[in-house]
C-alpha cells in the first residue's frame, strides 16, 4: 500500500494511509462514529492497530509510544475525549518524544452523537496545537503535518475532523513513505513526572511552545489565502471552507488548516484587507470569538447557524443575512432493533416489568423508541450503572425497586467497571439490578472487538474479560448469566426475582448479535484451525 | 468553474444506498473525475433511511448536494420516493424504484446495481468503467449477477425513454 497513485479515500481512511507512510508504529482508540473507521482501515493496510477498553487507556497507550520514541495516533469521536482528558491535559505538560496525534472526530448534526460539543475548545483548554483537514486531501497531508509538528516542539497535536471529512470520499494523492525513527527510552524523571514542583516548570515550557508556534502559525502554507474580491473576505477552516467558497466563489478566503494558536498577525492583515469580513464555521463561534476578542471586526453566523451542519445553502443564507426558517426534510424512517436482536426480549420484560430503566449508548438506545418506550436515560458511557445507583438511594422504596441498570457488553468494559465497584462500595437500601446486554461485540458502530470478546482489532483470538467472573471477584451478591431466546417470559422471571431479592444482582443477558453472529463463528473457527491466527 | 453532476442515491439500510454510492463514484473517479461522495450512516445498519450524495465533474467543492440542486435522484425503497423528491432540481430525473422488475435479476440482492444501470443510461460515463468499479467494489463471484443487473437497468431506462 506504498503506491504514490491517486485514489480514491475517506478522510478515515486517507488519515489511515498518512500514519501508515508517516511510520506510526501503533494506532490505538475506541470505536466511535465518524472515527471508528481509521483504525481498521490502518490495520487492513498493514499498520499496526489496537482497540482499547476506552478512549483514556487507548490515550495512555499512545503516550507510552510516543515517550518511548515512536509516532503514534490515537483516534475517537468527540466525546471519546471528554474520556481520554485527563491524560491529554497531562500529556501537554510532559510533552512527548515521538510523534503524538490524537484524532477528535466532532459530529455536528449529531448524526449519531448523544452531544453537539465542538472540540475545537479542547485545544485551547489543553493548550496543544490543533489542524483541522478540509477534505481527504488534506486530511492525509495535514496527519503527516501533525506529526512533524509534534515532533519537532515535541508537544501533541490534535487533529480535529468532522463528519463530512470523516466520511466523504475524495482523491488523493499520497506520497513515498518515511522511515520511522527508531524507539528508545531516556529518562526524563522531572519532565514526566508531574509532581506539583516538576509540574510548575512544566507548564511554562508548554507556554513556551505555544508561543513558538503562534508565530510558526503566522507563516505555515497550512493557512492559505486565496485572494478574490475585495468586497467580501471570507475566515474559515474544515469542511465549512468547501460550502464556503461553493456559495460565494468570488470572495476572498483565508483558509484556516492550523486553527490552534490562531495567526491573528495574519487575520488581521486579511480583515484589514476586505470590506466585508465574515467567520463561516460550523458549531461554536471558536473562530469569530477569538478574532472579535483581538479587536477585529469581523461578522459571525446568527445564533440558529450554532445547531446542525452547515452547507452550502446555509453558508448563503449566512452571507445573504437570510433570517427566514430553514426547510425542513421530511422525517425519514427512524433506525430500529433488527428482526431476532437479543435486546427485543430485554426491553419487553422491562415493559412488563414497569422498570425504571438507567440505560446506556449503544443499539439498545433504540429501546427508548416505540413499541417498548421503556428507557428513562441515556446520558454517555458506562453511565447507567452510577445514575441507576443514584436513583435507587434517594427514591422511595417502592419506585427504588424498579431500577434496573442496562449496559452493552462493549459499553461495560469501557467505563462499566467502577459503577459496579460502586455498586458494592456504596449499596442502596434496596439493592440494585445491573443487566449486561452482551451482544458479543460493539454492535452500533459496526461490529469491532473489545476486551470481552476475546479477539483484537483484527479478529485474531487474545485474552478475554469474563464478566460474570469480574462480578464474582468484586464481591456481587449476585451474578446469573442468561441465554436471551425469543420468549420472554423466562427471563421476565429472572428479572422479577432479582428486583425482589434486594440484592445487589448482576444478569449477564447473552446473545450474538444477530448481524455479527456469522462473522463471530468464522472467527471462532478460524482461530481453532490456525491456533489463534485469524488475519 | 462547471457545475459538477449531483446525484443523491437513497434508501433503507442494508439495501446497499452505499454501495451503489460508491461504485458510481468509482466509476466517474476511473472516468477521470474529480469526485466526492458523502453519506451520514452512523445508524444504517439498523434500517433506517439512508442517503448519500455523489458529486462529480472538473471540480467538486462542498461534499453534499446542495438541497434542491440534485440532477438525479436514485431511489431504492418505495417509501423513500416521498420523502427525498424535494433534494431533486426543477427537471431533475428521478429513477424510481418500479423502473425495474425486481424478479428479472438473477440475484435481487443486485437492486441497488440495476437501478444504477438505469442511471448510466444519463451519464455518458463509459461501460467498460462501469464494469472496472463494479469489478473493484465487488467480490468476484458477485460479478455476474450485478453484471446482469445492471444491463437490465440499463435496458429499461432505455426502454423508459423511448416512451412517448
Amino acid at each position: 500500500m506504498n503506491s504514490t497513485e491517486r485514489q480514491l479515500l475517506s478522510g478515515d481512511s486517507a488519515i489511515a494511509l498518512a500514519a501508515l507512510h508517516g511510520g506510526v508504529a501503533l494506532g490505538t482508540g475506541y470505536p466511535g462514529t465518524p472515527s471508528t473507521e481509521i483504525l481498521e482501515y490502518f490495520s487492513h493496510i498493514g499498520g499496526k492497530a489496537q482497540w482499547s477498553p476506552n478512549e483514556k487507556v487507548a490515550l495512555e497507550v499512545g503516550i507510552g509510544v510516543a515517550y518511548g520514541g515512536a509516532r503514534s495516533l490515537v483516534t475517537m469521536k468527540h466525546v471519546g475525549v471528554n474520556v481520554a482528558a485527563d491524560p491529554f491535559f497531562s500529556v501537554a505538560h510532559t510533552g512527548v518524544v515521538g510523534a503524538l496525534v490524537v484524532v477528535s472526530a466532532d459530529d455536528p448534526g449529531m448524526a449519531s452523537s448523544q452531544n453537539e460539543q465542538d472540540n475545537r475548545r479542547y485545544a485551547v483548554a489543553a493548550a496543544v496545537p490543533m489542524v483541522e483537514p478540509a477534505d481527504s486531501q488534506e486530511a492525509y497531508d495535514f496527519t503527516l503535518a501533525a506529526i512533524e509538528i509534534s515532533e519537532r516542539w515535541k508537544i501533541p497535536v490534535l487533529l480535529r475532523v468532522t463528519t463530512r471529512v470523516c466520511h466523504t470520499q475524495a482523491p488523493v494523492l499520497p506520497r513515498a513513505a518515511v522511515p520511522p525513527p527508531q524507539p528508545h527510552f531516556e529518562h526524563d524523571l522531572r519532565g514526566r513526572n508531574l509532581i506539583p514542583s516538576n509540574a510548575r516548570p512544566a507548564h511554562r515550557r508548554l507556554r513556551q511552545k505555544l508561543s513558538e508556534l503562534t508565530d510558526w502559525s503566522e507563516t505555515t502554507p497550512l493557512n492559505q489565502i486565496f485572494s478574490g474580491d475585495k468586497k467580501l473576505g471570507i475566515i474559515t477552516s474544515g469542511v465549512c471552507f468547501m460550502h464556503a467558497r461553493e456559495a460565494a466563489p468570488d470572495a476572498s478566503f483565508l483558509k484556516l488548516g492550523f486553527t490552534h494558536p490562531l495567526p491573528l498577525k495574519k487575520i488581521a492583515e486579511f480583515v484589514r484587507s476586505v470590506e466585508r469580513c465574515v467567520v463561516i464555521e460550523e458549531g461554536d463561534p471558536y473562530l469569530a470569538d477569538a478574532i472579535r476578542a483581538a479587536g477585529l471586526k469581523v461578522e459571525s453566523k446568527p445564533e440558529m447557524f450554532r445547531f446542525g451542519e452547515l452547507n452550502v445553502d446555509r453558508v448563503r443564507r449566512i452571507l445573504a443575512h437570510d433570517p427566514s426558517p430553514e426547510p425542513t426534510r421530511p422525517p425519514g424512517k427512524p433506525p430500529e432493533l433488527c428482526d431476532g436482536c437479543g435486546h427485543h426480549v430485554v426491553f419487553q420484560a422491562l415493559k412488563n416489568l414497569d422498570c425504571i430503566v438507567a440505560g446506556d449508548i449503544g443499539c439498545y438506545a433504540l429501546g427508548v423508541l416505540p413499541p417498548y418506550s421503556a428507557m428513562d436515560c441515556c446520558v454517555c458511557m458506562g453511565s447507567s450503572i452510577g445514575i441507576g445507583l443514584g436513583l435507587r438511594q434517594v427514591l422511595p422504596p417502592a419506585e427504588a425497586k424498579r431500577v434496573v441498570s442496562v449496559i452493552g457488553d462493549s459499553t461495560f468494559v469501557h467505563s462499566g467497571m467502577t459503577g459496579l465497584a460502586e455498586m458494592i462500595y456504596n449499596p442502596p437500601p434496596t439493592g440494585h439490578v445491573v443487566v449486561i446486554l452482551d451482544n458479543s461485540t460493539t454492535a452500533m458502530t459496526g461490529h469491532q472487538e473489545h476486551p470481552g470478546t476475546g479477539r483484537s482489532l483484527d479478529h485474531a483470538a487474545t485474552g478475554k474479560v469474563i464478566y460474570e467472573d469480574l462480578g464474582k471477584a468484586l464481591g456481587i451478591e449476585e451474578v446469573r448469566v442468561f441465554m436471551l431466546g425469543k420468549d420472554c417470559a423466562e427471563f421476565q422471571q429472572v428479572l422479577a426475582d432479582a428486583l425482589a431479592s434486594e440484592k445487589q444482582v448482576l444478569i449477564i443477558a447473552r446473545r450474538p448479535c444477530v448481524l455479527a453472529a456469522k462473522s463471530i463463528r468464522e472467527y471462532e473457527k478460524c482461530a481453532l484451525a490456525n491456533g489463534g491466527c485469524c488475519s | 468553474m462547471k457545475k459538477p453532476v449531483n446525484i443523491v442515491i437513497a434508501g433503507l439500510g442494508g439495501q446497499g444506498v452505499i454501495k451503489a454510492s460508491d461504485i458510481l463514484s468509482e466509476a466517474a473517479f476511473r472516468s477521470g473525475f474529480e469526485v466526492k461522495k458523502s453519506e451520514i450512516h452512523g445508524m444504517s445498519q439498523r434500517g433506517g433511511s439512508v442517503t448519500s450524495d455523489v458529486r462529480f465533474g472538473p471540480q467538486v467543492l462542498s461534499p453534499m448536494v446542495p438541497p434542491g440542486e440534485a440532477d438525479f435522484l436514485v431511489v431504492l425503497a418505495p417509501d423513500q420516493v416521498e420523502v427525498n423528491r424535494g433534494q431533486l432540481r426543477a427537471g431533475g430525473v428521478l429513477i424510481a424504484p418500479d423502473l425495474i422488475d425486481a424478479s428479472k435479476l438473477s440475484n435481487r440482492k443486485s437492486f441497488n446495481v440495476a437501478l444504477l444501470g438505469a442511471l448510466s443510461a444519463h451519464l455518458g460515463l463509459g461501460e467498460e468503467k462501469w464494469r472496472a468499479a463494479i469489478h473493484s467494489c465487488l467480490p468476484e463471484k458477485l460479478h455476474p449477477a450485478n453484471e446482469q443487473a445492471f444491463a437490465e437497468g440499463r435496458r429499461a431506462a432505455a426502454a423508459k425513454k423511448l416512451e412517448p
